[in-house]
């Protein structure tokens, strides 16, 4: 059977046939068969590919999209307490507003007079979060908190020549495997331990792997396991002291109430941006973003677009334009740029720049407020179940905490499973990843957690363990 | 009144929009709010008391975040006017950001998108709460074997040059469990294939071998000869290459690499007028990575989020990221048995709404349209490079009188020589007739560059505007060359002054920073 097109489709104007005929003839041929006569015919397809029929009309498509996306239950349709590096905020509807903009979502990589709206947009989101992390430069944004840390990582191993990162054992194991896969061959992971009482990074553990070897101490505030690192100004030291860089990876939304790094000696800041005004998309809601001081060697080893604010030929007109663009795999040096760059994340950029215009100081600062106060509540309440530890580290926490289970005598599975018939999506199960942990589970409560939500999931839990 | 007069299909009197917005900081007004904030409850206050208190003195901010403060309704209104500053494909006729592949994104798709069951879902719920979304990326992993012929494919990456990073990390994996990692650190590319096919694995540490064309525009298969060895890791190729020619004797190119003992990845970033005709799998890959942003309909959203799809040969899987997505007769799951995983790629699994869109686009198509979309893919391009190449002022490099598959790279040097007008000036000016056009990746080893794509996408009257707009434009450059040098006039913004951007004392990549270069001096 020959190989059959689909004629008069909505999405090709040109599958009419009277169209194709008249082009076929201007370019001299007699059908669509003899396109492609450079395509070697023993590579060629005999026949029509071996694919579902395409459904006869935009509805019948709708429906059965729509019928697949129900059979996953939402976080609309259940309580959320999961977390863990993707965490479910209020999505301000100015947000969504912006990002369906057909021209905003539809646009690439024009140039700075065309695509002037990208540019400038771009510019802010980056200067807003400069604010946030009280650093002078930020990047267009990247994949996630992991590209982001691994970029990190990987800049600091070239501004020091060495070839050794320290990270904290507390690292989220996802974030942790994207970071070796992209660092590796060449440069070693050591990881440091944290204090089992408090989670704290034991400083005593990295004095004693820190070496002349190492480019840079890397730890997460809040941490993975969600206590507050109180102690990132000697970190910080202690990695300055031997010439490493300090890398911090951060929650942006924790930042209206938390001190930025860059105020107890980070050199480099990285995190997420998804807190930030992103729906949480089974975690295609992620972009990471970088921040530095504004020195020329922090500069020229971002991989990252960096759009730069311009003058134009016409006086008191802003322009935007990239800021040394050959450090780029774009720009002349291919290979020889830093890392490569290509399409990222710059959708949800423009959106958390969105997020924070909106936010404003006191948005973000009531952010962090009703986050503390709400997580803080959930702890108290947890730990008053009987075998039920709210939470398993003796530090303040920003938004998730180590919710212990290890006195219930059941395991955090047995116990998900039960809250999930109840409809709770319980915390996320850490006796994987961090067996030292036990049956503990990593809880996130954010600003859109109502009380009478967290006393459901108390009554739940405490019926769970007590039954 | 009369009707528009449409004999000229060139857009004399275009406009973009320009509203002059000030930077977002400029609109602050102290006071104003732009959203408010769920506050906890007088409960919750009344038990832990205000939440921040209990944070460290040298962990707890101690000034407010120096963000604008702005009503919500200029916000939406500064958003909005820099969204029409912005040239998205539902503006214009998206022929000129070449190579690029910027076709028509459904609506329907994006609507779906927003449901609750795409949107509101979290990655590490329970398997049996996200039935339908791992049936859609298995759906789609099918899919996607067919298209190519390989035997598996992940969705983590979010873009082409992570899926090119990808296979680069596939590629050390192969050659470190065959116990031959070290020996084989030389990566072979092309020069007209995407800078990332040299800089991922540059990352990965290989070095890297290019071939430069023949005088077909072909990978010169002498010099290719010459430097395939047991040292080679892998050959990294698109093809068609951004000359939009395709590579006949690429069968060759990979049994030569085979027999060396090395591995074969194509960037399939070219593959949208390949659908349906030809396969990965046939030419002798034993990877490939289509990007769904591009060939497979999804937005570019300025730049991402994407997903640059991976794909293997069943020889190939256990070293790919995991989780999987498989099926095993009742339901979906997470197939983390990978046994020599190269570990993850990008948190989680992917974007997840890119994949779904993706999967819409195939579904609304099936093989008769994703064939469909091949032909008029190359139909158009061919189209345009009759038309274009009628013209004495252009040419294109290779293969005389073949056809080419979905873009060209033409050269505009005999223009450049006669007017002194240069592609990068037929650049700016394209613009002021509400175009986009795009020169070439650098270096440029073709002089002059002009690369023009146009899909599937546009009609026969929109390839003629394009084409008709390029005429009108090279008519001005013999004409009035002296016209260029101060275009845009009809953009957004007028001409960028460059002369900041790589000297670190003058460039502001924030607003914080140009206030303090600027204004505080």
């Amino acid at each position: 059977m020959a190989i059959q097109g689909f004629k008069n489709h909505p999405y090709i104007p040109n599958s009419v046939v009277e169209v194709q005929e008249e082009m076929l003839k201007e370019i001299g041929l007699n059908n669509l068969e003899e396109l492609h006569a450079e395509i070697p015919e023993e590579i060629k397809l005999k026949e029509n590919m071996n694919l579902p029929k395409a459904f006869k009309s935009e509805y019948e498509l709708r429906r059965y999209m729509e019928g697949l996306l129900s059979k996953n239950k939402s976080c609309k349709d259940y309580l959320n307490f999961l977390g863990a590096g993707c965490w479910q905020h209020y999505v301000p509807a100015v947000c969504d507003e912006i990002n369906s903009r057909g021209e905003f979502l539809t646009a690439y990589g024009g140039e700075p007079y065309n695509d002037f709206g990208r540019f400038q947009t771009l510019f802010e989101y980056q200067s807003l979060v400069a604010e946030l992390v009280d650093m002078d430069v930020v990047n267009v944004p990247t994949m996630d908190w992991a590209q982001a840390a691994a970029t990190a990582v990987r800049m600091a191993a070239r501004m020091t020549g060495r070839k050794e990162a320290l990270v904290p054992k507390s690292i989220d194991t996802e974030r942790y495997l994207v970071m070796k896969n992209y660092c590796s061959p060449d440069i070693k992971f050591i990881e440091v331990n944290y204090d089992e009482k408090t989670g704290q990074l034991n400083l005593n553990d990295l004095k004693e792997k820190i070496s002349d070897k190492t480019a840079c101490v890397y730890i997460e505030n809040p941490s993975f396991l969600g206590f507050i690192e109180d102690h990132g100004r000697e970190i910080a030291h202690i990695a300055h002291a031997v010439d490493a860089l300090s890398v911090v990876g951060v929650d942006p939304s924790s930042l209206g109430v938390l001190t930025p790094p860059s105020q107890y000696g980070a050199d480099i800041i990285c995190g997420d941006l998804q807190p930030l005004g992103m729906h949480m998309n089974y975690g295609g809601g992620q972009a990471g973003f970088m921040a530095t001081r504004d020195e020329e060697k922090f500069v020229m080893e971002f991989p990252s677009r960096l759009f730069g604010i311009a003058k134009t030929s016409v006086e008191g007109e802003y322009g935007f334009s990239d800021v040394a663009y050959d450090r780029t795999s774009f720009g002349h040096l291919r290979e020889g740029g830093k890392e490569y760059v290509g399409t990222q994340s710059a959708l949800w950029g423009i959106t958390a720049g969105v997020y924070l215009s909106l936010m404003g100081p006191t948005g973000m600062w009531e952010l962090g407020q009703t986050i503390m106060q709400n997580s803080q509540y959930a702890i108290k309440r947890l730990d008053q179940i009987k075998g039920v530890k709210g939470s398993k580290f003796d530090t303040v926490n920003f938004k998730e905490f180590a919710v212990d289970f290890n006195e219930t005598g059941k395991t955090v599975e047995e116990i998900n499973k039960k809250l999930l018939d109840k409809g709770i999506f319980g915390g996320k199960d850490l006796s994987k990843d961090f067996p030292q942990l036990g049956e503990s589970a990593l809880y996130c409560v954010t600003e859109i957690h109502t009380k009478d939500d967290i006393d459901r999931l108390v009554s739940a839990i405490a019926e769970v363990v007590e039954s | 009144m009369k009707r528009i007069d449409r004999s000229l299909k060139v857009r004399t009197g275009f406009h973009q929009a320009k509203w002059d917005e000030p930077i977002i900081f400029e609109l602050s007004k102290k006071g104003e709010r732009g959203v408010l904030v769920p506050q906890a409850d007088d409960e919750i206050t009344k038990e832990v008391g205000d939440g921040v208190s209990k944070i460290s003195s040298s962990m707890l901010r101690k000034e407010a975040v120096n963000l604008p403060e702005i009503s919500q309704s200029r916000v939406l209104r500064h958003y909005v006017r820099l969204s029409q500053e912005t040239l998205g494909a539902d503006v214009n006729i998206e022929i000129g950001q070449g190579t690029c592949t910027v076709k028509y994104s459904p609506k329907v798709n994006e609507q779906l998108g927003k449901l609750p069951g795409m949107a509101e879902i979290h990655p590490l719920q329970d398997e049996s709460t996200v039935q339908g979304m791992l049936e859609i990326i298995y759906e789609t992993d099918l899919a996607m074997r067919e298209i190519s012929g390989m035997d598996r494919f992940s969705f983590q990456p979010s873009g082409g040059s992570q899926a090119i990073m990808a296979m680069a990390s596939l590629v050390r994996a192969y050659h470190e469990a065959n116990g031959e990692v070290d020996q084989r650190d030389e990566i072979i590319t092309t020069i007209y294939s995407h800078p990332s096919d040299a800089a991922a694995p540059a990352l990965k540490g290989y070095k890297i071998i290019y071939i430069h064309p023949d005088k077909d525009g072909y990978p010169d298969y002498e010099a290719f000869k010459s430097v395939v060895s047991e040292k080679t890791a892998a050959f990294f190729v698109a093809n068609p290459e951004d000359t939009g020619v395709y590579n006949t004797k690429v069968q060759e190119f990979t049994e030569l690499v085979h027999k060396n003992g090395g591995l074969c990845c194509y960037d399939q970033a070219n593959a949208n007028g390949l659908l349906g005709v030809t396969r990965a799998k046939e030419a002798g890959f034993d990877m490939c990575h289509f990007n769904l942003h591009k060939t497979f309909s999804t937005p570019h959203g300025c730049g991402g989020p994407a997903t640059g799809a991976v794909g293997v040969t069943k020889e190939l899987e256990k070293f790919m990221p995991a989780p999987l997505i498989d099926f095993d007769g009742e339901k979906y799951y997470l197939n983390y048995d990978v046994p020599n995983s190269i570990g993850k790629i990008r948190s989680f699994n992917g974007v997840a709404p890119v994949i779904m869109k993706a999967y819409a686009w195939i579904r609304s198509l099936g093989a008769e349209g994703l064939y469909e979309v091949a032909k008029i893919a190359v139909l158009n391009n061919n189209y345009m490079f009759k038309k274009l190449m009628e013209l004495d002022c252009v040419d294109a490099p290779y293969i005389e009188g073949k056809q080419r598959i979905e873009q060209v790279r033409y050269t505009l040097e005999k223009l450049a020589k006669d007017t002194g007008v240069t592609t990068g000036d037929i650049q700016r000016r394209m613009m002021d007739f509400g175009m986009h056009y795009w020169c070439s990746h650098h270096p440029y080893y073709i002089p002059e560059p002009m690369t023009l794509e146009p899909t599937e996408t546009p009609s026969k009257e929109d390839l003629d505007e394009y084409i008709e707009t390029l005429k009108y434009i090279f008519n001005e450059a013999y004409e009035t060359p002296d016209k260029f040098e101060n275009a845009p006039f009809a953009s957004s913004c007028h001409q960028v002054d460059e002369s900041n951007m790589d000297d670190p004392e003058k460039w502001a990549i924030t607003w914080r920073s140009y206030l303090k270069k600027y204004t505080e001096k």
